[in-house]
């Protein structure tokens, strides 16, 4: 493994669940590693699987997607398309062959700070273990 | 056994241009929209016809596709539907599309009545420049009339298990005619029954599924074992994907003739995927280096999340593509898994909603779960 590398996570959380949760773990001073950047959506359905896909394209090493809890969605269903989107994007890779350790759906109810930094401790260590993102070297993308 | 008209003709072919001949001989159309013969060296073309006698050129089962027509009906009826009826005479493929279509409320079905054929697929569009298609058009119909499958065709056709069309008004049974002498024409549904009620011809009962059906089948599903348990790249993964992109132009031709992408403005032509300064400049800090226009990848990878669980397997894109990348055979090998995953068939039940429109609460479980150590 390789200790060196910090790997670049994007962070796509919804704003009422998961940037919540995010914002109690900074409150909190919860230490975790410094790799996502978080853009806060709306709901977790605004996360078009394309704009995972862009961000890895463009050298990103994971994305992060993160929502409320099924059933908790504050627009009451936003989250069960999320995870039918990500499910898909599960398949695709796995025909592909593309990596699925850089894409990963996860749901974290506003209380829960210390999964915020479980989830990024846990992506981190995945993601140190795969390496960074061959599209970081490949021109033709 | 369903009711149905049965035909003596020379052929499939002729038994389908009589069909629409007659159908609109019996005013009980308006017009009819079928492949018809427009070049003196086997070029083809749809054409919505009025007249019975401009259809003495119509050859509906020709084995090219020039365009998917279940897009082309869409084009035509999206703002509104036909005034009186109209047939339409799609392949199996085509319908399905037609039936994606109008679940992305993107047809007005009202008014058209659908025939299609047991289908004995589709020769690729290059195949018949200059004439090319003259030598294999004999052995065509015959292999047709047999039900074996010619040689040489898309091969996304090759490999189609779907060749019996699902939901047509009318099915002309022309795989394995041949072995019956007589060409059934079956009503699928109650507007199929109506066409064909006092029509000329002996009234009967036919079954679709003919022996020549039955080996067809057989054969198009080891030939689609063998395509689709290869892998679908050289080299999985990134490699993999460049190297089968490698030598995209970006035309993106696969898109303009993909009956199922039927966005006004495609994401990929809006200004948010427009490369800026910017774009290269984020490109260029992370990466040794960028394509210049960038994301070509992402055009197919995000097309892939946006159509493939509607992919029908037509097999336009490889066709249209003037560099010739399979594009059909990818597209259809990874729809093929994402249908799965949803147990889904796309254009086979119109009731039935597109997989990313609806949800079950308690289904996929696991997506979502804490899942790092894969």
């Amino acid at each position: 493994m390789n200790e060196e590398f910090r790997p670049d996570i994007l962070g796509i959380f919804c704003r009422w669940c998961s940037y919540s949760a995010a914002d109690l773990a900074g409150v909190s001073r919860l230490k975790m590693p410094p790799t996502t950047k978080v853009v806060r959506v709306m709901c977790s359905s605004r996360a078009d699987p394309v704009f995972a896909l862009g961000a890895l394209l463009s050298g990103a090493d994971g994305v992060l997607v993160a929502g409320c809890a099924p059933g908790d969605c504050h627009y009451k269903t936003g989250n069960y398309q999320t995870r039918r989107r990500y499910a898909l994007v599960e398949k695709i890779f796995d025909t592909l062959g593309l990596d699925n350790r850089r894409v990963k759906l996860v749901w974290i109810p506003a209380s829960e700070g210390p999964k915020v930094k479980r989830v990024i401790t846990a992506m981190t260590e995945s993601l140190r273990e795969a390496g960074p993102n061959p599209a970081r070297a490949e021109m033709f993308i | 056994m369903a009711e149905a008209l049965l035909m003596k003709a020379d052929g499939a072919d002729a038994a389908a241009r009589d069909l629409l001949k007659t159908l609109l001989a019996s005013g009980k159309v308006r017009g009819v929209m079928t492949l018809v013969e427009t070049g003196p060296a086997g070029e083809v073309n749809y054409e919505l016809v009025a007249d019975a006698a401009a259809l003495e050129k119509a050859t509906p089962l020709y084995p090219l596709m020039p365009a998917n027509a279940g897009g082309l009906l869409s084009r035509l009826t999206v703002l509104e539907g036909f005034e009186e009826p109209v047939a339409a005479f799609l392949r199996p493929c085509e319908l399905r599309a037609f039936v994606e279509l109008g679940k992305l409320h993107q047809v007005d079905a009202e008014n058209i009545l659908l025939i299609s054929a047991t289908c004995g697929g589709v020769y690729p569009l290059r195949a018949s420049l200059n004439g090319g298609l003259a030598d294999a058009l004999p052995a065509y119909w015959e292999a047709l009339a047999n039900g074996d499958g010619a040689e040489g065709l898309r091969p996304t056709c090759s490999a189609c298990e779907h060749f019996v069309p699902f939901g047509a008004d009318l099915v002309l049974a022309a795989v394995g005619s041949g072995a019956a002498g007589r060409l059934a024409v079956v009503a699928s549904t109650p507007r199929g029954e109506e066409a064909l009620e006092g029509l000329e011809g002996a009234a009967g009962e036919a079954e679709m599924e003919t022996a020549g059906v039955k080996s067809l089948r057989e054969k198009r599903g080891a030939a689609r074992a063998e395509l689709f348990e290869k892998e679908p790249l050289a080299t999985p993964g990134l490699e993999g994907l460049v190297a089968f992109f490698g030598r995209c132009v970006g035309c993106r031709s696969c898109r303009s003739v993909c009956p199922i992408c039927c966005c006004e403005i495609c994401y990929f032509d809006s200004a948010t995927t427009e490369p800026t300064p910017r774009t290269f400049d984020v490109h260029l800090k992370r990466k040794e280096g960028t394509r210049v226009p960038p994301d070509t990848l992402l055009f197919h990878l995000g097309r892939l999340t946006h159509m493939s669980v509607s992919c029908v397997g037509c097999g336009m894109c490889a066709d249209a593509c003037p560099v010739y990348i399979p594009v059909a055979t990818l597209f259809a090998k990874v729809g093929a898994g994402t249908q799965t995953l949803f147990e889904y068939v796309p254009g086979k039940d119109p009731a039935e909603e597109v997989p990313l429109q609806r949800f079950e609460e308690d289904e996929l479980v696991e997506v979502g779960e804490e899942r790092f150590d894969s």
